[in-house]
């Protein structure tokens, strides 16, 4: 069973799933990004549009998807394409409006590291690399990052950039060339980071009974707290019920 | 004309040593069969080819059959990362040679189409391409801006599973569809391995399902549960404690080992491996029912419309 107070996949979850709007269209994958997509549609953006990278779009699967092409995505969905279609016609074209990126490393202008720890070619670490990552981040209208506050997952600077945020700051993103808005926040245990205007990621809220201090500590650069800095609402019992009971009832993500 | 062999004929036929293979399917139809065909084979200094090299490569690297991986993402899905192929790139002893999905799903697409190289809009992410020279920048001839472009993957042998084909090699499939189509129209040989053999008729009978035509396909194997324990959609559920327990299995290259003899050199075929994974493993996998509607593709034969 799960706890009966929160977690904090729950709170990341919760916290993810207010940033979503009605009728936006959204690359997703699976685990806590999906769960955070199907508890916005069942709260306040019931006209969220799924699109899973597997190729599959609209789906309304029987059961919690255990795998980006879990089966259950597919029976009942209202249409299925090829990867090369997924990324191209829906993607590269222009027509998703919200992507979720993870990884092993993200740094203080938003840019993540899902290839290498160390140098590339005599790797210390060899993590999984971009999958679809790299061209999410650069083609979404805007994208959401939800990770645990650690401070090894929040470097000064990556050592590889799988997915662009806003790589040195500034307009340096803007000058490359590429159609997407980048980073709009990342949601940790802790709290917020958002972007400020030159790109940097700033403490931009705090959930209930966090400190900045705690922020501070766990991030690998001096970060600035946002002079409007908020505090989260805690996850309500409407938000757990649907959690719990109808969206992952074996506790397998929260 | 009949293309119907055994996989274990048609792995000796068509893959050999040192060769380019895509063994395709995305997370949907993986065809392991045909890797533990190779590995009871032998074949040695492959080059593997798939966006998600997923347990199928992780196997085939570990029995010894390959020399170099080209890739997109290399984890084990919604489990974790793939251990060996980890182990062997961290240790030096496999190449690799790495892409995002796009560009290497892009490769594939120039090499079914035939084309130079396939453009991609640019990412930004620098460092991936200053890492693999196969990337190149070339301008926009309209616009004078930069695109991405990679060059055309045109692997020596292909094989891709699919729910059912005639004998000729059309065959049906539905589902996720990954780069199925791609990699087959791609390749230079194509093995297609099948849940069912059917008449052509039942091919004809809906044609837009007809996504490999037996145009581009070299050898037809009947080969029922193929891809476990990924899955056939509307024939067999994808075993995903299969891929929680390889995360153990995978920790060392001995378990690695003792998986293989039990379930790869100690067996003669599919039906054998099926056979083994026993009653309580089939009733667990087992799809359900969820018909589609049927179509009408209409009857033309003898309609006045017609005569002029």
């Amino acid at each position: 069973m799960c706890e009966n107070e929160y977690n904090q996949n729950e709170l990341m979850v919760v916290n993810a799933a207010r940033l979503l709007r009605d009728h936006d269209v959204v690359f997703v994958g699976v685990g806590i990004p999906n769960l955070a997509c199907n508890l916005a549609m069942r709260t306040h953006a019931p006209n969220i549009q799924l699109i899973y990278e597997a190729g599959v779009i609209g789906s309304q699967p029987s059961r919690l998807p255990l795998s980006i092409g879990d089966p259950s995505l597919v029976s009942g969905a209202s249409s299925v394409c090829s990867m090369y279609d997924v990324f191209s016609l829906y993607l590269q074209r222009g027509n998703v409006d919200v992507g979720f990126l993870g990884g092993a490393q993200i740094d203080r202008f938003g840019n993540i590291n899902a290839t290498v720890i160390g140098d590339y070619q005599h790797p210390k670490v060899r993590l999984p690399g971009s999958g679809g990552s790299m061209e999410i981040a650069a083609w979404v209208n805007r994208y959401f990052v939800i990770t645990p506050h650690q401070k090894r997952r929040f470097p000064a600077r990556v050592d590889f950039h799988t997915s662009i945020g806003f790589l040195t700051g500034g307009d340096a993103r803007q000058r490359t060339g590429v159609r997407g808005g980048g980073p709009k926040a990342v949601v940790t245990n802790l709290g917020l980071l958002e972007p400020d205007q030159d790109g940097e990621l700033v403490c931009q809220a705090l959930h209930p009974g966090v400190t900045f201090d705690q922020v501070q500590e766990n991030t690998g650069w001096p970060i600035r707290q946002a002079d409007n800095c908020a505090i989260t609402l805690p996850p309500n019992a409407e938000e757990l019920r649907i959690l719990r009971e109808v969206l992952d009832p074996k506790c397998i993500y929260i | 004309m009949t293309k119907l062999m055994t996989l274990s004929e048609a792995i000796q036929l068509h893959v050999h040593d040192g060769d380019l293979l895509y063994a395709s399917g995305f997370t949907h139809l993986i065809p392991f069969a045909a890797a533990h065909e190779i590995i009871r084979q032998g074949i040695k200094d492959i080059t593997l080819a798939r966006a998600t090299p997923d347990l199928i490569y992780d196997q085939l690297v570990a029995a010894g059959c390959a020399r170099k991986l080209i890739f997109s993402y290399m984890g084990n899905p919604g489990v974790g990362s793939l251990r060996r192929l980890r182990a062997a790139i961290e240790s030096g002893e496999l190449e690799w040679e790495e892409y995002s999905h796009f560009s290497m799903i892009s490769r594939l697409k120039a090499g079914a189409s035939g084309l130079p190289f396939m453009p991609m809009k640019q990412t930004g992410a620098v460092d991936l391409e200053a890492q693999n020279p196969a990337f190149k920048r070339v301008m926009d001839p309209y616009t004078g801006e930069e695109v991405v472009v990679v060059p055309p993957l045109k692997p020596d042998v292909v094989v891709v599973h699919a729910q059912r084909a005639d004998s000729t090699g059309n065959a049906h499939i539905w589902g996720i569809l990954g780069e199925q189509r791609l990699a087959a129209f791609a390749s230079r040989r194509v093995i297609l391995t099948a849940e069912e053999i059917v008449d052509e008729e039942v091919i004809r009978s809906d044609p837009n399902r007809t996504l490999i035509p037996g145009l581009v396909v070299d050898a037809v194997c009947h080969v029922p549960y193929c891809t476990h324990p990924s899955y056939t959609q509307g024939y067999y559920d994808r075993d995903n404690e299969l891929y929680l327990a390889w995360d153990q299995i995978s920790k060392t290259q001995e378990g690695v080992q003792s998986y293989l003899e039990e379930w790869v050199y100690d067996l003669p075929d599919r039906a054998a491996y099926w056979e083994k994974l026993g009653p309580e493993v089939h009733r667990r996998l087992s799809a359900g029912t969820f018909l589609s509607q049927p179509v009408n593709y209409g009857d033309y034969s003898n309609q006045d419309n017609h005569d002029v």
